[in-house]
């Protein structure tokens, strides 16, 4: 990412509010609801005294002990399935699945068992777990560490599919996923970690299926996930500079899509360009443009672009993998010819 | 200790007295080498059961049977969509579990689980019903044959996916550890499954969390239609429980008796705080893998050798054995015919799944 933390426009960045970086508000997220409800409890690889590999659930082991904070060997595929198991009884296991490229090894438990048992048994069971995985490059982690494979699992009827940009964010839409009665698989950015922003003390959700515009704008519309969407605040800046307004608006979540913000928001601009960490070709951003194209078409005075990682495995050498996802030169280079100042 | 009694017998002489737990973990089991063979060590005590008992699992067997026999004629003549996997032969596992385990004990089992489900107490009017597509199933249509599901029973779903099923169970039996609920979770696989990654990830964390949980293989010889002896490397399958610090035994899964003492025994050491016990029953799929199967992969006079050890024959005999009179026997078969033909009607008048139900249910709302 060329900025790490460009200023946010936030419905809560009032004067006063308590920062904390996206990590934190992760960790602060599942402390409370642990402490609301005793049925959640935390399983994963390196998740008690390791608090994993980016410390986000540092300290939880602490306060509520290892039954609840449960350290799993290295059985992606087995600790799924315990979850799923464990989630048909009423508990609310939160499933720790260190790098989202390991969901490969998931896909059964989610796909084929977590989606569908609620439909196949006639409403008779649910599966009211969280699957928290992470996405993002630019951590010079090489191919099999760095992608972000949320399409995957957006597709598939029964999950839930959240991924933050935001601390604010972040916290929210955790606490939803918790205490949503089905699925919910949430994507962190592994670069927004540290990232600090406004987070408020007193408890809050934010409705999963309910997009943010993070900063209005009137000539063009950037529909950005998760680390993207700093790179469209960034670009918005720098398009502000030579006279194009750019409005962002952030999803939040995949599944379910809020398809009426997007298609309100390319109505208002008439352009708009999606950005997305993952792999563009059959990603999520052609769903997105597809979903505007059809609600907004009258109202558009270009073609909905799509902008994702380049279409190869993630390198390692960082003078690689720096090509591989979009920057904001990029997307203010693709607006400005969306709006004619080429 | 222990004796080798062949399962196309059903004599009454005694069984060993060894305790499930007094197995020396050199293996003291079956010496099989040919998995088609049917000899199977008993290797622990086996009470016989109160004679009400064998009464009502016989009934529940024969009702089985009567009813997969309903169905695959209805897969064959079309009436029955897709992949309809009968348990035929495979009664004894399930009736025998079943009356070993508490009400509120769960239980996840393979696409061949009619048999557990209606062991469990489901009823039959709605299983048939789902089976058909019928607006009545208990999934109103959407599950089908592979997907038995009734909570209410303890019975948490039968799975499409080979092996899925075995990790869903170490959770509900982890659910009840956290809960202290003494209850015990049972899942149900074919020795086909053994080879399943997720399964020995399972045995593992079940292990070495000393999960109140049950892994009972349903050994049938058949990976699907492939004989398994042709894609294994180990001819023994509780050997694999044994590398997991596992208690494992190998027993008769045709003799619902035997079924019931060494669930008895399993559940008793998963409540304990014993962790799971892996038990193999040694059956044999008397039906074809699915409805249609043409059975290339085996011969007719084979499955007429195991005909002669039918656990539904073998129920009936040992009542026999223990007094029960041919009129008792006849007047449970009567009733079974009875309410299998009146389940079948039931199921036969259901209508047909609003369309609109094909949207609901997706989310839990």
């Amino acid at each position: 990412m060329s900025s790490p933390n460009p200023t946010i426009s936030h419905s809560v960045a009032a004067p006063g509010v308590r920062q904390l970086t996206f990590g934190q508000a992760i960790n602060e997220a599942i402390a409370e609801e642990m402490r609301r409800d005793p049925l959640i409890f935390v399983v994963g690889e390196d998740v008690a005294e390791a608090g994993t590999p980016f410390k986000v659930l540092l300290g939880l082991v602490d306060e509520f002990g290892p039954e609840r904070i449960i350290d799993s060997p290295i059985s992606e595929a087995g600790i799924a399935g315990i979850g799923v198991g464990a989630a048909m009884t009423g508990m609310r296991p939160i499933v720790d699945i260190m790098f989202g490229d390991f969901t490969t090894l998931v896909m059964d438990q989610m796909v084929n068992q977590a989606a569908k048992i609620h439909y196949m048994s006639g409403g008779k069971l649910k599966v009211p777990m969280v699957l928290r995985t992470t996405m993002g490059a630019s951590r010079r982690s090489a191919a099999q560490h760095s992608q972000s494979l949320h399409a995957w699992l957006s597709h598939v009827p029964g999950l839930k599919v959240a991924i933050p940009a935001t601390p604010y964010d972040a916290k929210g839409l955790m606490k939803a996923a918790i205490r949503d009665e089905n699925p919910v698989v949430i994507y962190e950015d592994k670069l927004s970690y540290p990232i600090k922003g406004p987070v408020p003390e007193e408890d809050y959700i934010i409705p999963l299926g309910v997009a943010e515009v993070k900063r209005t704008g009137e000539d063009i519309t950037l529909v950005a996930t998760s680390s993207m969407v700093y790179v469209a605040l960034s670009a918005a800046e720098k398009l502000a500079e030579i006279g194009i307004s750019a409005e962002v608006v952030d999803p939040r979540t995949t599944a379910p899509l809020d398809a009426e913000t997007l298609i309100a928001s390319a109505k208002k601009t008439s352009r708009v360009i999606v950005i997305d960490e993952g792999y563009q070709e059959y990603g999520v951003t052609g769903e997105m443009a597809s979903v505007i194209a059809d609600g907004a078409f009258y109202w558009l005075d270009a073609p909905v672009k799509r902008m994702g990682a380049m279409h190869v495995p993630i390198p390692f050498s960082p003078a690689l993998e720096d090509r591989t996802i979009p920057t904001a030169e990029q997307v203010v280079e693709m607006a400005k010819m969306l709006c004619g100042r080429n | 200790m222990t004796k080798k009694s062949s399962t196309a017998s059903a004599d009454d002489t005694p069984r060993s007295q060894a305790k499930l737990s007094d197995i020396p973990a050199n293996g003291v089991v079956s010496t099989t080498t040919d998995l088609l063979s049917s000899q199977v060590e008993i290797a622990f005590d086996v009470p016989a059961l109160p004679a009400e008992t064998l009464a009502e699992m016989y009934r529940q067997a024969l009702l089985i049977r009567q009813v997969e026999e309903f169905l695959l004629k209805a897969a064959e003549e079309g009436k029955i969509g897709g992949a309809m996997h009968t348990a035929i032969g495979h009664e004894a596992n399930a009736v025998g579990a079943a009356a070993a385990l508490n009400p509120d004990d769960y239980l996840t089992c393979t696409y061949r689980g009619h048999h557990h489900g209606l062991a469990h107490g489901m009823d039959v009017g709605r299983a048939i019903a789902e089976v058909l597509g019928r607006a009545d199933g208990f999934a109103g249509g959407k599950g089908g044959s592979m997907h038995f599901v009734a909570p209410e029973h303890g019975m948490m779903g039968s799975n499409g996916i080979v092996g899925a099923q075995v990790p869903h169970a170490a959770g509900l039996a982890l659910a009840s550890q956290i809960r202290d609920e003494g209850r015990v979770a049972i899942t149900f696989f074919g020795d086909g499954a053994i080879f399943q990654g997720v399964m020995h990830e399972t045995f593992n964390m079940a292990s070495k969390w000393k999960l109140p949980v049950i892994f009972y293989c349903e050994n049938n010889r058949y990976s699907e239609m492939t004989p398994t002896w042709r894609t294994s490397s180990v001819g023994e399958f509780y050997q694999f429980a044994r590398a997991y610090g596992m208690e494992s035994v190998q027993i008769d899964g045709n003799d619902a008796e035997v079924v019931h003492a060494a669930v008895t025994q399993a559940a008793e050491r998963a409540r304990a705080g014993e962790g799971p016990t892996f038990i193999e029953g040694i059956t044999y799929r008397l039906a074809g893998h699915m409805a249609g199967d043409l059975e290339t992969y085996r011969s007719a006079e084979e499955i007429e050798e195991q005909r002669s050890h039918d656990p539904v024959l073998v129920l009936r005999n040992r009542l026999l054995e223990r007094g029960s009179s041919e009129e008792e026997i006849a007047k449970i078969d009567a009733a079974v015919e009875k309410s299998v033909a009146e389940a079948i009607a039931f199921a036969e008048a259901s209508p047909w799944p609003d369309p609109a139900m094909a949207y609901t249910d997706v989310y839990r709302t």
